[in-house]
């Protein structure tokens, strides 16, 4: 087959520029929380001469790697404040980028199978509720009702007590998020730039003030760090520490079926959490490897405990086989919250410490590290997300308060 | 899945144990001299390391001991496993040319009461085992 037979090319979302010498702004790190933070400083904030560097391919990090839950339903205060603002910019986000990236409101079930578990649920419906986030209590029956095929017999080692329901929760297709924001930043004079690994940082003193690549040297005002698993070898380049440590984190797709799965279903207590892609898959992830970890890769105990989990809660899954498996690398902290804010190092900024969940967090990342970068100071959502409250105490432990499926 | 060599019972899949963390980070000597910083750092601030990392492992369904492993982060290779209160060894640049003196625990059966570790050969085996150096990976099993 010669080439005069293949189709033209579709237009290309984004250029992929050299870079130049200078720029207001460097982001580090093109996935989606870099192109989210390149997008919203361009479009609130008027910065355009800036650039994103990318060591591999756009969004081939964790953007092209997590399960694409977005829900709201945590505990705390700050973290409602700053997922819900997330969510309210995923429900305007595809008309807002001119992309339909499927962002589908099918609700996110929390399975409660213990007293415990429907304690901590009720209350965290309650604190939902009063931060203006939707949420439900739901009934065993209810839950069969929304998902019939949900196993709720007494016949499992932890039967369905109930579970909390956040109806707006979702999921989307995280590659198309990825080139939504990614077509926009292009258009608004972003640079996104490829291939381009930073190696260094150039500093004046404290202040930074360039950053070595290996496609030669850039000189900068501002950088901000959306690196996720390599924030801290990132930070040590720049001089300074992050409470962080990264781990692998696997998840796993099925053969394609027939939809079966109308909604998502995460429980942390038998642990493991379920949707159904648009295409059909079945998509299952679970907790983080226990190690240290930079491999994009983990040990197969982990998946198996999530398979073996998900045959409990569905058994029609028990004849369902796994296409592929593969693993990301995730920044946690020890409160289970992200690091939104100012660094140690003048002019450079940290966005990292999202662990497990970053995704459902990708506008609001975007959005309060754009206004920090561009203005030199936090917004009120990523406020109480400082680098400092390891110091100060004011941790917000979003561990096991939160639904979060560590 | 990782196989890991208990010191005292040998080769076991990673299953059987739990993770601790970063190794060689020692209780403050002086708790209450220390500044919010430092205590920050103690309590939250660990090394991140992109590649041999020093760390602890627990050996929870086997023997309950405590013992240190140097491991690749990124290979998912373990170089080294060493005692409890055990310096970190020094890794040699190639595995092959590593010579067998920092095999040689200096403080034998430090970390087990049983007693018979130490003796037949390097840190990180089980008794009896046939072996490599210490600085020999003994494992470098991933998925």
């Amino acid at each position: 087959m010669s080439a005069d037979h293949l189709p033209e090319h579709p237009d290309f979302l984004w250029r992929n520029p050299d870079p130049k010498k200078s720029y207001d702004a460097v982001i580090v790190g093109g996935g989606g929380h870099g192109l989210a933070t390149a997008y919203f400083l361009a479009k609130n904030h008027g910065m355009t001469n800036i650039a994103i560097l990318e060591k591999g391919w756009l969004a081939g990090g964790n953007m092209a790697r997590n399960t694409t839950i977005i829900r709201s339903n945590y505990l705390w205060d700050e973290s409602a404040a700053i997922y819900e603002h997330a969510l309210k910019l995923w429900e305007i986000l595809p008309e807002e980028l001119e992309y339909d990236f499927l962002f589908s409101q099918r609700g996110v079930m929390n399975l409660a199978h213990t007293l415990g578990d429907v304690r901590e649920s009720v209350r965290r419906v309650g604190a939902n509720r009063l931060n203006g986030v939707d949420a439900e209590w739901l009934d065993p029956q209810q839950v069969k009702e929304l998902c019939p095929i949900l196993n709720i017999s007494d016949n499992i080692r932890y039967p369905v007590m109930g579970a909390t329901y956040q109806p707006r929760a979702g999921i989307a297709k995280h590659d198309h998020v990825a080139w939504a924001f990614a077509r926009k930043c292009d258009e608004l004079g972003v640079d996104i730039i490829q291939n381009c690994e930073v190696t260094g940082f150039i500093k004046d003193g404290n202040r930074v003030t360039g950053v070595k690549t290996t496609r030669g040297n850039i000189n900068t005002e501002k950088v901000g760090l959306c690196a996720a698993g390599h924030s801290s070898v990132l930070a040590e380049m720049a001089g300074f520490r992050l409470p962080i440590q990264s781990h692998p984190l696997q998840a796993l797709v099925s053969e394609l079926h027939e939809p079966v799965h109308p909604t998502v279903v995460m429980s942390n207590h038998v642990h493991v959490y379920v949707s159904q892609a648009h295409k059909g898959e079945l998509v299952m992830g679970a907790g983080v490897d226990s190690y240290n970890g930079y491999g994009q890769r983990g040990s197969f105990h982990v998946i198996e405990e999530q398979m073996a989990a998900a045959v409990e809660l569905f058994p029609i899954f028990a004849r369902a086989h796994v296409l592929r498996t593969w693993g990301g690398i995730v920044d946690t902290t020890l409160d289970a919250s992200p690091i939104v804010g100012l660094s140690p190092v003048e002019n450079m900024f940290v966005n990292c410490g999202w662990g497990t969940g970053g995704f459902k967090g990708t506008p609001a990342a975007g959005l309060t590290f754009a206004h920090t970068i561009a203005t030199g100071a936090p917004h009120t959502l990523n406020k109480p997300f400082a680098l400092e409250r390891f110091e100060t105490g004011a941790l917000i432990d979003e561990h096991g308060a939160a639904a979060v499926a560590h | 899945m990782l196989l890991i060599s208990c010191p005292n019972c040998g080769p076991r899949d990673e299953t059987e144990f739990h993770y601790g963390g970063q190794a060689h980070v020692a209780y403050p000597e002086s708790p209450n001299d220390l500044t919010d910083r430092e205590w920050a750092e103690y309590l939250f601030y660990r090394e991140n390391t992109k590649g041999t990392f020093a760390e602890r492992w627990v050996h929870s369904t086997g023997c309950r001991q405590w013992f240190n492993m140097l491991r690749d982060t990124v290979t998912y290779e373990i170089h080294s496993i060493y005692g409890m209160g055990q310096p970190r060894p020094e890794l040699q640049a190639s595995a092959a040319s590593a010579g067998a003196s920092k095999s040689d625990p200096t403080q034998p059966g430090e970390f087990t009461q049983s007693g018979d570790f130490g003796q037949a050969s390097a840190p990180g085996l089980a008794p009896g085992a046939t072996a490599p150096t210490a600085t020999t990976p003994i494992s470098s099993e991933g998925v």
